[in-house]
């Protein structure tokens, strides 16, 4: 974004702090803008009233992210890549995490393309309370023919995930945009030989588009120039992804200088970027797990630095688990660790003979520990303490976890130990020893102190539960 | 035409830190180890990176529990610390190796320095690359232990692991001094608690600057790389914009990677997510990931385990150096 200061935010605001936007002032509302946790349209009056048109415009342009943002497919599957303002994720935070599309051709048979399109749409990681996915289907036309490409686009479109398509021929990319009206896919590519099809065709169908120069960034400049001056907003940059050598370190460079031109206010070349880690198996290497584990070191180099959205073509898990993970990993904001809700939560079916455990709310924390009494079968209640996401030893050590804390949290959850179980007992983490006493003395009840690691609460149950009297 | 400027804040080198002494300093390794030295971020364009990424292998002084993929690879040196160090060098290509006196901790072995020190030597007898020499994680019992293995090392200019705030890191680092050693300054995630032992290294315990490697803590992919990634990459930034009590190469124990459950368990825990697949490619792939990312970051020197993920990040270091 263009400013850097809520107090040039403030400017464009009604400075009435009506507090409709749910902050007491204008000034705190523009915080939050700054720092993108807010937007524009959370300010009624600014969206509503007419004299606050030329503002409302004006604060729009000067907040948009540096780099473009660009939506690929419809729907609830669609995706948004693009709109980071920063180089370095400590500065602010990674937006939009890089999108994993997974290859298919038109020369396949219908029965394996379709198998291989629904374990891309159907896979699933759990992680900290939320299902990590792969994002969508690039579908390479091999054949070159439109009859089979647009054959191919029929079958994938009918699973619902983005597509990107995959030819330099206008010809097959415009069957492939008859083939699935109103589905935004993205087109790759647009070159130095077929730009003009190709760039009228994203107008035509008003879709984006991938402009693509092989390790020439001067001529990616002027192609994208040229688009935008079109008229074309939805642009993504293809540098080029060589798999081995010299190339590969050349795109790397590539991805570093696009990126930081863009950060820094070049507005020609500021739009998001697809690598293509899917040429390691173009880059001579035989046996395919090797072939595979080079694609995924490529997918985490590029995910880290700068790639936006990226072809990729093992799905063995191997090779897709380590990638989603690492998309989560750079794109997770470093402002807030990940939290559940503090609250007592029920594993299993318990009643009132069941063991009562605390945690704190660091969702690492809670879905660790969460794992391993529910995979040993141990019926519990288990709450989780609002330490503002911190795990359980900073959180002693930094304040967050104390008995007042834990007290705290029983009452809100409006869990009683007197009366919703038959032994008022309470187990700590081994870590949070130190709390016991003060913890018998706040709550009332007896507390044992659990093992140091909830892996080993199956034995320690054994031994340990039910309480003696 | 597309133009972009370098970094001009960049105005600060990493200190280049030698490991190992060759006889014409004075030891008898076969080859020294350069860590350090950059003028900028891991592979950027703004300046050449001097020195390329190594990699030392583990070895322990007696048996214990691997992840069966790791394990798989030293069964049969796993009893004969010297012959296990071999095998890295000779079979797996490790730049350096590190011994780990782990047999040393009360709640193991307890075996006694003098016994941690044979080891030591033996495993300089074994091979002649630079060694790291690591203690059992015992806050009490690692300052003496690494004390007499820096002894018995004299002159071989080792990297001792590691001097941390919570034990007595001056006993460690006089010993490193003493004896012709390197020390790995250990702190978890703190970016803060990283300037503040450096500098105690520094002006308390006068430990020459191109003597100093810092481990600012490694956590897994999925279990932390986030914060592990941003904090060496915030460490190398601040100082190459010139803050001095940061201008040191760093280290990884990239061997966390097989915390991760994805990297040893046999399957997914639930019965939701998509299959995981063989654990014995997960394992290999999660080390290389999570030592990739820190390379990125501005890691220089990685302490790992299994062979097939020294062989592939060796690999793409090099092609990006
Ligand atoms: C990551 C980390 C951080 C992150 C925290 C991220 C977060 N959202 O929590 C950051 C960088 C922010 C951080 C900050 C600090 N940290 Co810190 N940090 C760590 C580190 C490296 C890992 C902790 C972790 O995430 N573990 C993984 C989670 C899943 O573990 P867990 O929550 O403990 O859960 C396990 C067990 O407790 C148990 N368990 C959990 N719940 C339950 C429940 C029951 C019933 C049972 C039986 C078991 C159980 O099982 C779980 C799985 O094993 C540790 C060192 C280490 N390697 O352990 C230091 C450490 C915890 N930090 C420490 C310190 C001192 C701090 C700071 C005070 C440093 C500072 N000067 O700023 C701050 C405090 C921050 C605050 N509280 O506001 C010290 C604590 C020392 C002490 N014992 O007093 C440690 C041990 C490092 C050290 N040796 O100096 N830290
Ligand atoms: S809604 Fe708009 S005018 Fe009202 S307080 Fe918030 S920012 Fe100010």
């Amino acid at each position: 974004m263009k400013i850097n200061s809520p107090l040039e935010a403030y400017k464009y605001l009604p400075q009435t702090n009506c507090g409709e936007c749910g902050e007491a002032t204008c000034m705190a509302f523009a915080s939050k803008l700054i720092d993108r946790s807010g937007k524009t349209t959370d300010c009624l009056p600014l969206i509503k009233e007419k004299k606050f048109a030329k503002k409302l415009a004006e604060l729009d342009r000067l907040l948009a992210p540096e780099i473009r943002e660009v939506v690929i497919g419809v729907g609830d599957r669609a995706v948004k890549i693009g709109g980071d303002d920063v180089l370095y994720r400590h500065k602010l935070t990674f937006f939009n995490k890089t999108k994993m599309f997974f290859d298919v051709t038109d020369t396949m048979e219908d029965a394996a393309l379709v198998d291989r399109v629904k374990s891309i749409a159907n896979f699933k990681k759990f992680y900290v309370g939320r299902n990590l996915l792969i994002d969508g289907v690039a579908i390479r036309s091999v054949s070159n023919d439109p009859a089979k490409f647009s054959a191919a686009v029929k079958k994938v479109s009918e699973v619902g995930i983005p597509m990107i398509f995959c030819s330099f021929n206008p010809a097959v990319l415009k069957a492939g945009l008859e083939a699935a009206k109103d589905a935004n896919p993205l087109l790759y590519a647009a070159n130095k030989d077929n730009w003009k099809e190709v760039g009228e065709l994203a107008l035509e169908y008003n879709v984006p588009v991938v402009v693509s120069a092989i390790n020439d960034l001067d001529t990616l400049k002027s192609l994208t120039k040229t688009f935008s001056d079109a008229g074309i907003k939805n642009i993504v940059l293809d540098p080029g992804t060589y798999p081995s050598g010299k190339g590969m370190k050349d795109s790397f460079t590539n991805f570093l200088k696009i990126r930081r031109a863009g950060i820094m206010g070049d507005t020609e070349i500021a739009y998001p970027i697809l690598a293509l880690p899917f040429t390691a198996w173009m880059s001579g290497i035989s046996d395919p797990v090797s072939a595979s584990y080079w694609e995924t070191a490529m997918a985490a180099v590029f995910t880290i630095r700068y790639g936006d959205v990226m072809i990729l073509h093992s799905l063995e898990p191997y090779a897709t688990l380590p990638e989603v993970h690492l998309a989560e990993t750079i794109y997770t904001d470093p402002r807030t660790p990940v939290a559940v809700d503090s609250k007592m939560y029920k594993v299993g079916t318990p009643d009132e003979n069941s063991p009562v455990l605390f945690t704190t709310n660091f969702a690492l924390t809670y879905y660790t520990v969460e794992s391993d009494l529910s995979s040993n079968g141990i019926n519990c209640y288990l709450l989780a303490v609002n330490t503002d996401g911190i795990g359980v030893e900073a959180a002693v050590a930094g304040g967050q976890l104390t008995a007042d804390k834990v007290k705290d949290a029983f009452e809100k959850s409006g869990f009683d130990l007197k009366t919703d179980v038959n032994h008022n007992t309470v187990i700590t983490p081994g870590l949070a020893a130190r709390l016991q006493g003060d913890l018998e003395d706040k709550l009332g009840a007896k507390v044992l102190v659990g093992p140091m690691d909830s892996g080993r609460l199956p034995g320690f149950m054994e031994k340990n539960w039910p309480p003696k009297k | 035409k597309f133009d972009v400027a370098n970094i001009a804040e960049w105005t600060n080198q990493i200190q280049e830190v030698p490991i190992g002494n060759t006889s014409a300093d004075g030891g008898s390794r076969g080859k020294r180890v350069l860590l350090g030295g950059e003028k900028a971020l891991p592979f950027f364009p703004d300046a050449p990176m001097p020195n390329r990424n190594q990699v030392t292998i583990d070895v322990f002084d007696m048996r214990l529990g691997l992840a069966k993929a790791v394990k798989e690879n030293y069964d049969d040196v796993m009893d004969n610390p010297g012959e296990w160090a071999k095998k890295n060098v000779e079979k797996f290509n490790a730049d350096m190796i590190t011994i780990h006196l782990i047999s040393t901790d009360p709640l193991i072995k307890d075996t006694s320095p003098k016994d941690a020190a044979k080891t030591v030597e033996e495993v300089l007898q074994a091979v002649d690359v630079p060694i790291a020499i690591g203690g059992s994680g015992n806050p009490q019992k690692d300052p003496e232990v690494l004390a007499k293995a820096a002894e018995v090392a004299e002159g071989e200019r080792c990297l001792i692991a590691s001097a941390s705030l919570n034990l007595d890191y001056a006993k460690i680092a006089e010993a490193a001094v003493k004896y012709d050693h390197d020390i790995l300054s250990w702190t978890q995630l703190d970016m803060n608690a990283q300037k503040e032992l450096n500098r105690k290294l520094m002006k308390q315990c006068n430990v020459p600057r191109d003597r100093i490697i810092m481990d600012p803590t490694t956590a897994a992919l999925g279990y932390g790389l986030d914060y592990a990634y941003t904090n060496m990459e915030r460490i190398r930034l601040a100082a190459l914009m010139g803050d001095e009590e940061l201008t040191f190469p760093m280290s990884s124990g990239t061997t966390n990677a097989w915390g991760a459950r994805e990297s040893w368990m046999v399957s997914s825990p639930l019965k939701e997510d998509s299959d995981w697949g063989p654990r014995e490619y997960r394992g290999p792939i999660w080390e290389i990931i999570t030592g990739l990312s820190l390379a990125i970051a501005g890691n220089d020197l990685f302490m790992m385990m299994h062979p097939t993920s020294v062989a592939v990040l060796k690999h793409i270091t090099q092609t990006l150096f």
